[in-house]
């Protein structure tokens, strides 16, 4: 892997940073400091520029209008956007837009007419229904919603846990149990439109995070037409598990991105702040936090992106996916963690970016599969078959 | 926790003096009980939930009654005490549509 960035991804990568300097960070400024939303005109106005910067939609392939942006320059981009106080879960408010549900370019003419070219247009959003209250890091086995065959119809019954965007989404892909004699290949993905009867939005569950919160469902007698599966029946575990497969190299580089920013701030702090008569980064318990962070983020960069190289020209990437989920969330911890004693009380302030990040970056140690089941998926992929 | 608010209703101009600058989320409501806002102090209201209680009160001068919870999650508090204001009741708080106080998108929900 050529470890030096191209011209292109050179130019990029600058251009999203000034943005994130220049337009960004000045609005944090006034915004609450756990804000995950712009007002509406500032929205639209940086969605403009990054339409202008040919950026717009950056996962969204080529063939839908989409950049023709490899993954390695993708997570380059990654680690520059979440390089602000809402960065984490909110990387620059979502002006780069999204790609929706990725699993929808692999759906029929017409549910791609029904819900995915009005969620490109950003008519529509949609959330990805996996995790259940019986458990979210086995979803083969801990899926116990129930789909039954009725006719040309599936009626469902269950309910999901710690669901992102449900109560503001117009559709959603549902992981239903549908054959319960066979585990993994017996897991059916439904779009299900959430103005359907019996689809309810029971509650928000408080976390760690104040704004960007997850929901509990509960789905009663839903009437769910056939038409409306994703892919194959008892195929949707499938789906699941290149999702989450995919996620987590942009999940390690959003927590790069916000440890490149704490330890940039503490490396401009320490020397101007004076303790006992000497700078703080004449100490070398500062010095000694500084190193450690440095080797945190370098070892976390190189990984993910070793990830996304091998991700973009098509080879196996699930232990070096897993690798840097595990290596750049813990990282991520740590060095937010260094960074907050280093700046003592204006550490843990609002004042600072520092304690919604602390809060935030805990999480990532446990979404998107925490770090056991990725030091699990990690064992599996070295010992193969003898794992049992 | 409650999904709706449940803390006693207090007279405003005797609970404002109580009133510490802690995060968390409140309502205003007029002497029947009708709730009129529904608010939050955050990161960045000065004095917390006294100086936000104590400004609104000014402007809403009709409220006359306040309850308050303390919680650091205020955003997603707000949200959801505003989903379940709209479940209840089909529309959000009269002054926080004439406030324009409202996040971009509330979402639904609909509490068991």
């Amino acid at each position: 892997m050529d470890l030096n960035l191209t011209e292109e991804q050179d130019m990029i990568v600058g251009m999203v940073r000034r943005f994130v300097r220049e337009e960004v960070l000045p609005l944090e400024l006034d915004l609450d400091p756990d804000a995950d939303e712009l007002k509406p005109e500032d929205q639209d106005r940086l969605v403009e520029k990054t339409k202008a910067m040919g950026l717009y939609g950056l996962d969204i392939p080529p063939a839908y209008g989409g950049p023709d942006i490899d993954l390695v320059t993708r997570t380059l981009i990654a680690m520059e956007m979440s390089q602000h106080r809402a960065g984490l879960y909110a990387p620059c408010y979502g002006t780069f837009g999204g790609a929706g549900l990725a699993q929808l370019f692999e759906a029929t003419d017409d549910q791609k007419e029904r819900y995915l070219y009005p969620t490109l247009r950003g008519e529509k959003r949609g959330f990805f229904g996996l995790s259940e209250p019986s458990g979210g890091s086995d979803p083969a086995r801990a899926i116990q919603t129930k789909a039954v065959q009725d006719g040309d119809d599936w009626i469902i019954n269950g309910g999901k846990l710690w669901i992102s965007g449900a109560d503001r989404a117009d559709f959603g892909l549902v992981f239903a149990r549908s054959d319960s004699d066979k585990g993994r290949n017996g897991v059916t993905c439904f779009i299900v439109d959430t103005d359907t009867p019996g689809f309810h939005v029971r509650r928000i569950v408080h976390t760690l995070r104040s704004a960007h919160y997850a929901t509990e469902l509960q789905f009663e007698d839903m009437r769910i037409p056939a038409t409306n599966i994703l892919g194959e029946v008892n195929r949707g575990f499938a789906i699941a598990n290149d999702r989450l497969t995919r996620q987590r190299i942009p999940y390690a580089a959003g927590c790069i991105g916000v440890a490149l920013k704490a330890h940039e701030m503490a490396l401009e702090y320490v020397p101007q702040r004076e303790t006992f008569g000497a700078p703080l980064s004449t100490r070398q318990s500062i010095q000694w936090m500084l190193v450690d962070n440095e080797i945190d983020i370098k070892q976390s960069i190189w990984i993910t992106l070793e990830a996304a190289n091998k991700a973009n020209l098509g080879e196996p990437f699930r232990k070096e996916a897993a690798m840097a989920k595990l290596v750049a969330t813990e990282a991520g911890g740590r060095v937010v963690d260094r960074c907050m004693q280093m700046f003592g009380g204006l550490g843990v302030a609002k004042d600072l970016p520092f304690e919604r990040w602390f809060r935030e970056m805990r999480i990532r140690r446990i979404g998107e599969g925490p770090s056991e089941v990725q030091r699990h998926v990690i064992a599996r992929e070295l010992l193969g078959s003898s794992l049992r | 926790m409650a999904i709706r608010l449940t803390k006693p209703w207090h007279d405003l101009n005797e609970a404002i003096p109580l009133l510490r600058g802690n995060l968390g989320v409140f309502e205003l409501a007029d002497k029947d009980g009708q709730v009129l806002y529904i608010g939050f102090a955050g990161g960045k209201s000065l004095y917390g939930l006294k100086g936000e209680v104590r400004d609104l009160s000014a402007r809403i001068t009709s409220a006359t009654q306040v309850r308050h919870e303390v919680n650091t999650a205020y955003q997603s508090r707000f949200r959801e005490l505003l989903m379940v204001h709209v479940a209840d009741y089909g529309k959000l708080p009269p002054y926080n549509i004439e406030l324009n106080h409202q996040p971009g998108r509330l979402g639904r929900i609909s509490p068991a």
